[in-house]
């Protein structure tokens, strides 16, 4: 009975904290910009796809140095995903300032690209862009060196290098098409699978249940992040300057802090977490283009929860949340209740609800329950600018 | 000067009575047109598909007036457009002979029909459902929501977790709705004509035609008079709103659940006419398209809400009948695109730039867009051109 419990609580945690090292980099874009990212599922799945090709590049290394490929994994997953959101930002966000229900459209754009993307990048699709942006950017530094009328000249000359660079990349595209290496699909559409490395298979007997390795690596990972970010939100500079971008945009641009270079780190930093997220569910299943899908809503549902601009009540929202649905769609509280007889509604009540998906019904409620008293998440940013 | 005013007041009238008849006749044209040539120009199938279309126009109208009008970006809208299509269906699946239950149930070993299917065999009390029922969910919904004064990007990420929910449910219940396979209605009848056959479906056809044109007309109605500039009151300052005596609560919870149950109607005769709904009506990606058509279409134009479903489906259809992989990249770009560079659709583009231009070419003056004396101010007149600024075409 204990021990049925002390399991479930263990898997729960594993759950929030998968969920929270989801929605970390979610809630901190969220407080600083008002923008929830759509496309951070995707972020996501690019990281687990980089774990992906990190392991094939290390399994021709042999067995001492392939079994810790998980730690080369993480940083460049992070990176992956943070250049992948740096451009993002810079990209497509920062004209949409200040409107954040045309950026949750966007961001669902950029999602269904990435998606489609990882379904047909081949050699050629990768060469072809990278041909594009050679050309396309390129010509923009160029151009802008060159020319003093630049800024006037701007647009015009952009869409015609625009043009121009993208017949030739599709041409390019159409050229090595023919040729077999260069049109296999890297991943296709088919779910691709992480190994975990030996030392994380298995895990600690408890009775006669299991901790595995897997889980607890990523409650481990999830701590470090974290801290991590702790430590860089209260005890850097730039992680001051984000604090006060969030507490008071205009403030903090009359006092000189450069505010959209303080959104592109952020962003560039949620989308890195996203990535190392990505390392975590790598671990716990296959990975396909539609990973991310599975996690993301789960995420916003403990940024709402949690509140704008606060870590704690992201962590206490992301371990409710996961003890909660665990608790619920395994059953236990439903085995709990099974031997007192008095109780026999209730208990129906919840097996009814024990299943994962049903659970997550449940959960549902609960916040929706739960946002009646408090609207604004647990902790709810304090002061007469909270109204707005 | 009274009369001055007066006299203007009534020509601003008959101004508007006017465009109100041009655009009743245009509306009685386009529908004959629709009802009474399209089918002599497309076979069968297209012809269906059309149907289909437009009754995914009729969600967008819905969606409009929530998104368009007062702000509120749900993106669970796939939740009150799949109500109302399983509460046709349920009600299709139901033609049986007495004392028979509908075909899956005694595959998950159920014998009687729930109880909540009952009702459901009166066809009356099943078109009053298929409305009532999604705008009850819609309003109950926008009731919690909107009470806590939660609005903007949380109110659509609580909606998309509402689809998400529902999405579960529906998947899940194999032993009251069949779970994923959802309920067919092609094989079934309905008074006494199979749902399938070449009469039924241009009978649906029709409706749809004509339910899109009431719906329009009602949405209209909504948006042109009070109601309507309350809506966009709410949209553009909701806080004013409040503090000049109005409850923004119970007009959000309003509008929100006159949406759902167009979204209900929408869903029904999409149903009818596509011959199946499954849970993957409340897919996610299912809702968050039905917000692209209204924006590619112009949002607070409910001719454009039309329109932009029309195109974007038609855009679909063509791209994935020709190049299957393209599509998703074009969605996407779509997205972007739209909320980029226009962000007031195709019919506000239209408006903004392109109608100046062509009048300026027929010889007629350019419209005024800003207030009068502003336009017509020698001091300001004379400070624009020493500006250089070109002004308002």
């Amino acid at each position: 009975m204990v021990l049925q419990l002390i399991q479930g609580l263990f898997n729960g945690l594993s759950i929030g904290s998968v969920l929270l090292v989801v929605a970390l980099g979610l809630a901190i874009v969220f407080g600083l910009m008002g923008v929830i990212n759509l496309a951070h599922g995707e972020l996501m799945m690019l990281g687990a796809y980089t774990t992906f090709v990190v392991q094939n590049t290390f399994r021709p290394l042999g067995e001492p140095v392939f079994s810790f490929y998980i730690f080369a994994a993480l940083p460049m997953a992070f990176l992956v995903a943070a250049l992948v959101g740096l451009a993002l930002e810079r990209g497509v966000i920062r004209f949409l300032y200040g409107r954040p229900l045309e950026t949750l459209l966007a961001t669902w754009g950029v999602s269904l690209i990435l998606r489609q993307f990882v379904r047909s990048v081949n050699g050629s699709l990768a060469l072809s862009l990278g041909v594009f942006c050679l050309l396309f950017f390129g010509a923009w530094v160029i151009l802008s060196r060159l020319r003093r009328d630049w800024s006037e000249l701007r647009n015009r000359v952009l869409w015609g290098v625009g043009i121009l660079s993208g017949a030739i990349a599709f041409f390019t595209h159409k050229v090595l098409d023919s040729n077999p290496t260069f049109s296999t699909l890297w991943f296709s559409a088919r779910n691709v699978d992480v190994t975990a490395p030996p030392w994380l298979r298995g895990g600690i007997p408890l009775g006669n249940f299991q901790l595995p390795y897997a889980r607890i690596f990523i409650i481990v990972l999830t701590l470090i992040c974290v801290v991590g970010i702790y430590w860089f939100l209260n005890r850097s500079n730039w992680g001051l300057r984000i604090r006060a971008v969030t507490q008071n945009r205009n403030m903090s641009a009359c006092l000189g802090i450069p505010t959209d270079r303080v959104d592109a780190l952020t962003f560039a930093l949620g989308s890195g977490l996203a990535g190392v997220a990505g390392v975590a569910i790598a671990l716990l299943g296959s990975v396909g283009p539609n990973t991310g899908q599975n996690y993301i809503v789960d995420a916003f549902m403990v940024v709402v929860v949690g509140g704008v601009g606060n870590l704690f009540g992201t962590i206490i929202a992301a371990m409710a949340i996961g003890i909660v649905t665990y608790l619920i769609g395994s059953g236990t509280i439903a085995a709990l209740l099974l031997p007192i007889d008095a109780l026999k509604p209730v208990t129906e009540f919840f097996l009814f609800f024990a299943t994962t998906s049903m659970a997550k019904v449940m959960v549902f409620a609960l916040i929706i329950a739960f946002l009646q008293f408090k609207p604004a998440g647990i902790f709810a940013p304090k002061g007469r600018t909270a109204e707005l | 000067m009274t009369v001055d005013i007066l006299s203007r007041s009534q020509s601003l009238k008959r101004e508007r009575k006017r465009q109100f008849l041009l655009e009743g006749i245009a509306i009685v044209a386009i529908a004959i047109f629709l009802i009474g040539v399209m089918p002599l120009l497309l076979t069968p199938f297209r012809l269906r598909l059309l149907g289909r279309f437009l009754s995914l126009a009729i969600v967008a109208l819905g969606i409009d007036l929530i998104w368009g009008y007062t702000g509120l970006l749900s993106l669970g809208h796939g939740i009150f457009f799949a109500l109302g299509g399983y509460a046709i269906a349920m009600h299709l699946q139901l033609q049986l002979p007495p004392g028979q239950i509908p075909d899956f149930f005694p595959l998950y070993g159920v014998t009687e029909l729930p109880l909540f299917w009952q009702p459901f065999y009166s066809f009356p009390f099943t078109l009053l459902a298929l409305i009532l029922i999604p705008s009850l969910v819609a309003g109950f919904l926008g009731y919690l929501v909107f009470r806590n004064r939660i609005k903007g990007v949380y109110f659509s990420i609580l909606t998309q977790a509402a689809l998400i929910v529902f999405f579960n449910f529906f998947n899940g219940q194999q032993k009251l709705i069949n779970g994923t396979n959802g309920l067919k209605t092609d094989t079934n009848q309905l008074f006494g004509v199979v749902v399938s056959s070449q009469p039924a479906q241009f009978a649906f056809y029709t409706a749809t035609i004509l339910i899109l044109i009431l719906l329009y007309v009602l949405t209209r109605w909504l948006t042109s008079g009070r109601f309507g500039r309350l809506l966009i009151a709410i949209r553009d300052d909701e806080n004013r709103v409040r503090f000049s005596g109005y409850d923004p609560t119970a007009f959000k919870v309003l509008v929100f659940a006159i949406s759902g149950g167009i979204a209900g109607i929408s869903g029904a005769l999409f149903t009818v006419q596509s011959g199946i709904i499954t849970p993957s009506a409340m897919d996610v990606a299912f809702s968050i398209e039905m917000v692209i058509w209204v924006a590619v279409g112009g949002r607070g134009t409910l001719v454009g809400a039309i329109l932009g479903a029309l195109l974007v489906n038609y855009a679909r259809t063509f791209l994935s009948e020709q190049f299957a992989e393209v599509w998703l990249f074009f969605q996407g770009a779509l997205f972007l695109i739209v909320v980029t560079v226009l962000p007031d659709g195709i019919l506000g583009w239209l408006r903004s730039w392109q109608w100046g231009k062509v009048r300026a070419l027929l010889g007629m003056s350019a419209p005024v867009v800003t207030y009068p004396s502003l336009e017509q101010d020698p001091e300001v007149q004379k400070e624009r051109q020493e500006v250089g600024e070109d002004g308002n075409q």
